[in-house]
């Protein structure tokens, strides 16, 4: 047990590992373990990321949502006004026919009344003055008195 | 030593003959085989797996081994930026390689103390310590590689003059310089020494019980070296750590300016 030469070769054994461990070994390996580092955090970041942009677009989403209901909301209720303005037009039209169409038969039985009146006149003056020809037959004379009974009877169809 | 110990037998027989190396040379230029050999083969393990690992290195889906080294270059990783806040290239590779390699040797108290001897000296090889870290030259071989890179940080980060300043002038100023040197030198061999010693220390018991506990007989050895192993299992495992954030701490306090 003394210290002899092979401590010297010991001491090389021992360089030329630790020169091949530093030139060889540890290089690579903490190349790996970093980029591998990397890759993780880069992974989370990824992640991260990826559930940020989710949350953005289910508000986003939401937005649109809302939006698209109001629309609806809007043009259900404009659907809806525009049927009542037709429906108020139909209204007033119908009405509108109805008023010709009784203003129509008024004339019509107006115009009937006149007719009726004026037959009912004519023959009420055909009538009296074949009366009064029954009467008057001996005293007149019909050509003498023809003007005045012409002229009796247009005052009853005037009247 | 080892021509006598090997004639002799009974239990001190049988535990200095574990507690001996392989060798080649003589005196100073001697070599254990054993500790090159296993530490070189640990080693190599250590670095085909996790080069391995690094090659198929992905930033996809890990699979199982990338999974496992990558989990060891994290925690060595972590230990780094607590303690060490400077920036270095060499810092994190030096600490997992310490701690892996460390961790390696160590585990091999963890195999029965009679089995790779055994089957060695089936081959004629006469003695082997299967576990590197129970040699000292191990341990300081990386202790004392540690102690001169906090030399030559401790110089590069504040400059010739400043490590010199360091060394001379602090604790106690500049009318104490000598006594200022002699417990800076301290200090500073302080570090690799017991950087050393810790580790080969506690490897070295853990070894012997393991060999003490061989020598009983063979019904009671399962209830002795069964929980010690259990023990173990955090021991190597706290050793390597301790070595490898005690470096970081060292290397960490050569970067600090005062």
């Amino acid at each position: 047990m003394s210290i002899i030469a092979t401590l010297f070769g010991q001491m090389i054994t021992f360089g030329l590992l630790v020169w091949f461990t530093m030139k060889y070994v540890w290089p690579p390996l903490m190349q790996a373990l970093e980029e591998r580092k990397k890759k993780i955090a880069d992974g989370l970041a990824a992640g991260e990321k990826g559930k940020q942009s989710l949350e953005l677009a289910d508000k986003k989403a939401k937005v649109y949502l809302k939006e698209a209901k109001d629309q609806a909301a809007e043009i259900v209720s404009l659907a809806q006004k525009r049927a009542n303005d037709l429906a108020e037009e139909k209204r007033e039209a119908a009405k509108q026919e109805g008023e010709r169409i009784i203003n129509q038969a008024k004339s019509e039985i107006d115009r009937e009344i006149q007719q009726a009146k004026e037959e009912l006149r004519q023959q009420v003056s055909a009538l009296a003055i074949s009366a009064a020809e029954q009467i008057l037959r001996k005293e007149v004379d019909i050509n003498i008195h023809k003007e005045i009974i012409n002229n009796l009877g247009n005052q009853l169809g005037q009247a | 030593m080892a021509s006598e110990v090997h004639e002799a037998t009974g239990p001190t027989a049988y535990i200095v003959h574990h507690l001996t190396d392989l060798k080649v040379g003589e005196g100073f230029w001697t070599f254990n085989l054993d500790t090159l050999f296993f530490s070189a083969v640990l080693g190599i393990v250590f670095i085909t797996v996790f080069k391995k690992a690094a090659d198929s290195a992905t930033s996809d889906v890990p699979g199982g081994l990338q999974n496992f080294v990558e989990m060891i270059v994290e925690f060595v990783d972590t230990q780094v930026k607590d303690s060490f806040h400077g920036r270095s290239a060499l810092i994190a590779p030096l600490a997992l390689t310490i701690f892996c390699w460390v961790f390696l040797m160590n585990a091999m108290d963890l195999l029965p103390v009679d089995l790779l001897p055994g089957i060695a000296s089936l081959f004629g090889i006469p003695y082997l310590r299967v576990v590197p870290t129970t040699d000292l030259n191990e341990t300081f071989a990386m202790s004392i590689s540690v102690f001169f890179l906090i030399i030559f940080y401790s110089i590069k980060v504040k400059g010739p003059i400043g490590f010199a300043k360091e060394m001379l002038l602090t604790p106690f100023g500049p009318w104490m310089i000598p006594f200022n040197l002699l417990l800076k030198l301290v200090e500073e061999l302080a570090k690799p020494i017991s950087l050393g010693l810790r580790l080969f220390g506690n490897m070295y018991a853990g070894e012997l019980i393991f060999i003490l506990i061989a020598l009983l007989p063979w019904w009671v050895q399962p209830a002795l070296s069964f929980p010690w192993a259990v023990f173990h299992i955090l021991i190597i495992t706290l050793q390597a750590f301790i070595f490898m954030v005690l470096t970081i701490v060292y290397l960490s306090l050569a970067h600090e300016d005062h």
